[in-house]
């Protein structure tokens, strides 16, 4: 009883504010919406019972991505509204078709639904923690491992494009950005 | 919600949790604001003041004065602000620091005695959800926390504003990494990411105390933990100095005291995070005696540090927080993890 009210409830609010995040023209208002949606997302694991994913899908999606997508909108003004540009209108064609073919078809699935079983269901007395540890770690190893490798690839990459200015310090050495220009000059 | 329970604990009815919910809604948000009248008068004494004196004894009657002087003032919303963004920011950080309270241990449990109506018999447990990944989820809820200021700050068309929210995504952003690895060595001494498993782990009195085995995890632990509450060495998010009043610069009466509010609860959890995972934990025979001394403790730490060092520079913020903390953290996990092993 209590799982149907908090399911309907959190996929009312879920869509509602992904609805909103669509079609807001206001950034502040995007923003804000697909953080609560992620939010809410993660009730949905914690209804079925899958704590740990629920937790890491706070930890990942609202901690980690949207911070940093709200950090890459500090370069905006949050507070205006912004003028869409709509350039290829063929192309908004196939793409909202796209999205439509798939909604029917996630609307259609459950017609299936009896043909759907668990592939790795929870154990009694096994910790969430443990059961996506023991699947990560012998049927996913190689995706996980490859995984681990393209994020390092990403951070050297990262502190490559940023590094240029790491051997000087911008506030101690106000004209750090001059001497770069002169180096540039020469 | 999932629980487990430990088997010799009474049955936990949804009434129980409910009276659990509003103890820590009405006891922590006191405590915050006693908190305050603590801070003003530790601080006071730390530098040869007196501190507030004049209103009741010891000037305690202080806190009601604050209260009202909240509550009365008026509630400004700047014109070119995102006005409804803007009144929700602050209730997202006094929200999102009670939630994360309610998966720790806050006081001790107790049965309510049968001779009061309605709610005799009721057994209310010493923490309110007790999931399995209790630390988990503390940690990701102190994370969604960081929207509170964030949001604060890009709303209220105040260049502070903007300069004190960009400071507290690139705070909170890393001194997460640094609390999730320094608390990755003790979660994998005991195996679980339950606070009911970590205390039992440290049953044994003084000697089994985590802090003996990870003292580095624990230092550690305590620094991100000041950089995540926004408290004075760190605190760059509303230094006063630079930026202003950072992220709070347009709010005035109780929106701004809901950030102080989420602030002093965030202090809270981070304690006794710090004292259940390193401090040994709540012991069931002193009426949980040994868990508020322990807490307490380390208010009073964040306290000491505050009147004893000053601000950091926002670089030099990041340089120990990626060049110093987090190699040291990779490292202790890495040494934990060989030890473990061999």
């Amino acid at each position: 009883m209590y799982e149907v009210v908090a399911f309907y409830l959190f996929s009312g609010l879920t869509i509602g504010l992904f609805l909103v995040t669509v079609m807001s023209k206001n950034i502040l208002y995007a923003m804000t919406s697909l953080a609560a949606g992620m939010v809410l997302i993660s009730g949905f694991f914690f209804i079925l019972g899958a704590d740990f994913l629920g937790v890491v899908q706070l930890i990942a999606y609202v901690g980690a991505v949207m911070a940093l997508y709200s950090f890459a909108m500090m370069f905006f003004d949050a507070t205006r509204d912004i003028k869409e540009k709509n350039t290829n209108s063929a192309l908004v064609f196939l793409l909202g078709g796209l999205s439509a073919l798939v909604l029917v078809l996630m609307f259609a699935a459950p017609i299936h639904s009896d043909a759907i079983t668990a592939l790795y269901p929870m154990h009694e007395g096994v910790g969430n923690a443990q059961d996506v540890g023991i699947v990560l770690f012998t049927k996913y190893l190689i995706p996980f491992e490859v995984a681990a490798l393209m994020l390092l690839v990403a951070m050297i990459a990262g502190i490559i494009l940023a590094g240029k200015k790491m051997d000087q310090s911008l506030t101690e050495d106000m004209s750090a950005d001059e001497i770069l220009i002169q180096k540039d000059e020469k | 919600m999932e629980t487990t329970l430990v088997e010799t604990l009474p049955h936990v009815t949804w009434v129980g949790v409910l009276i659990k919910a509003i103890l820590i809604l009405a006891i922590i948000s006191a405590i915050a604001g006693f908190g305050t009248f603590i801070e003003r008068k530790v601080l006071a004494w730390m530098q040869r003041r007196q501190g507030p004196l004049h209103v009741g004894p010891y000037g305690l009657l202080q806190l009601a004065a604050d209260g009202i002087k909240l509550f009365t003032k008026e509630d400004i919303v700047p014109q070119n602000a995102n006005k409804f963004i803007f009144m929700v920011a602050p209730i997202i950080t006094a929200a999102t620091a009670f939630i994360a309270l309610a998966a720790v241990p806050v006081f001790p449990d107790f049965t309510i005695p049968s001779w009061i109506p309605l709610l005799g018999d009721t057994f209310v447990p010493a923490i309110a959800a007790d999931l399995n990944i209790g630390i988990l989820f503390v940690l990701g809820m102190m994370a969604a926390g960081l929207y509170g200021p964030l949001l604060a700050g890009m709303s209220q068309a105040n260049k502070w504003g903007i300069i004190g929210s960009a400071r507290t995504a690139v705070q909170f952003l890393s001194y997460e990494v640094v609390t999730g690895l320094s608390i990755l060595a003790p979660i994998m001494l005991v195996g679980s990411l339950s606070f009911v498993d970590f205390n039992s782990y440290q049953a044994g009195g003084i000697t089994s105390w985590l802090i003996w085995q990870q003292p580095v995890a624990f230092v550690l632990f305590l620094i991100a933990g000041f950089a995540e509450t926004n408290r004075t060495p760190f605190d760059l998010l509303e230094h006063e100095a630079e930026v202003v009043s950072g992220y709070a610069t347009e709010y005035s009466g109780m929106r701004w005291g809901m950030f102080f509010i989420g602030e002093y609860a965030n202090m809270i959890t981070v304690s006794i995070i710090a004292a259940v995972v390193f401090l040994g934990g709540y012991s069931e025979g002193t009426l949980g005696l040994a868990i508020l001394l322990k807490v307490a403790f380390f208010f009073f730490l964040m306290l000491w540090v505050r009147a004893a060092w000053p601000h950091v520079r926002p670089d030099q913020l990041m340089w120990l927080c990626w060049k110093v903390l987090m190699p040291i953290a990779v490292i202790n996990v890495v040494i934990t993890g060989i030890v473990m092993m061999v």
